[in-house]
């Protein structure tokens, strides 16, 4: 009955596959896209954070700390991406964006 | 111990359950309520393992800033999202299929890891003392990583400028203040003496 250290990496691996899995099944919606990446990073601070409590060492979730700097920082630079997408667009459907190929 | 497990497996369901909801719900608004229900509960994750400061700041950074960050680019953007769901049904088989693999494959090897690897000489996680949890995250934080922490604060100033740079929208036929011209205005240029006949007015 007491909770090891491959329960929370059980749940982190499980919460990573369902971030993969959201980016294979909404191919065509940006938006999920990026909240499924935001699952994945949340998957890896869990990870982080019980390897730190279970190593007795805190530098762990310094490093979860950083991963939430990087993930807020790519929140914000991906949503101003795609409003600058769906201006210049109408819609945000990026399986057939290629207006950068060459 | 007993109230710890069961606070462990509904956190753990509720995190699982609502980072399903997000990738498959219907409306992108659904999604981004779903996705701070899985941060809310992963901050409760994070206070059994004794993070008490990284619960906190999921909350504030994430459910705070990221999810309603989301949400307000959610309703801002005017999108057939019906449309954008087609195409669903067709990927999720495969989809699954690969997921569950390496679902699978993932939790052999973490609890390989756990049972087998360095922190297996452990079995409880760390256990309260004197020094509270941000207490010792600012001892070394401020020690021994000062400069990756100076180095993040530049990550979030680069992505603000370059967010602000990505919106900003320049439009040509909007008047501005120019303070130099305002400035630089004197009576010769501001003002012009017309003289006018009686009796005609000013004809233009």
């Amino acid at each position: 009955m007491t909770i090891g250290l491959h329960h929370y990496l059980a749940v982190a691996a499980i919460l990573f596959t369902i971030g993969v899995f959201g980016i294979f099944v909404n191919r065509k919606n940006v938006i999920i896209i990026l909240m499924s990446i935001e699952l994945i990073l949340l998957a890896v601070n869990i990870n982080l954070v019980a390897f730190s409590a279970y190593l007795h060492n805190v530098v762990g979730q310094i490093f979860a700390m950083f991963v939430l700097t990087v993930a807020a920082a790519e929140a914000a630079v991906g949503l101003a991406i795609l409003v600058t997408f769906f201006r210049n667009r109408g819609d945000i459907a990026v399986d057939d964006a290629s207006m950068m190929k060459g | 111990m007993a109230l710890q497990a069961i606070a462990f497996y509904v956190l753990a369901l509720v995190t699982v359950a609502a980072g399903l909801a997000v990738v498959s719900a219907r409306n992108p608004v659904h999604s981004v309520l779903f996705l701070i229900l899985a941060f809310f509960s992963a901050a409760g994750l994070f206070v059994l393992l004794g993070a008490e400061f990284l619960a906190m700041l999921l909350v504030v950074v994430y459910v705070g800033a990221v999810a309603v960050l989301f949400l307000f680019v959610v309703m801002m953007l005017d999108v057939d999202f019906i449309q954008l769901k087609q195409g669903f049904a067709r990927y999720v088989p495969l989809g699954g299929l690969v997921a569950g693999i390496l679902a699978v494959e993932m939790i052999v090897v973490s609890s390989t890891v756990a049972s087998r690897g360095a922190a297996s000489a452990n079995d409880a996680p760390m256990a309260a003392t004197d020094v509270s949890n941000i207490e010792s995250i600012g001892r070394v934080l401020y020690t021994h990583y000062i400069y990756f922490f100076q180095a993040s604060g530049l990550v979030l100033l680069v992505a603000m400028i370059g967010a602000i740079v990505l919106t900003l929208r320049h439009r040509p036929h909007a008047r501005r203040q120019v303070i130099a011209d305002q400035v630089a205005r004197g009576p010769k240029s501001g003002m012009r003496v017309v003289s006018i006949k009686p009796g005609e007015g000013v004809g233009e």
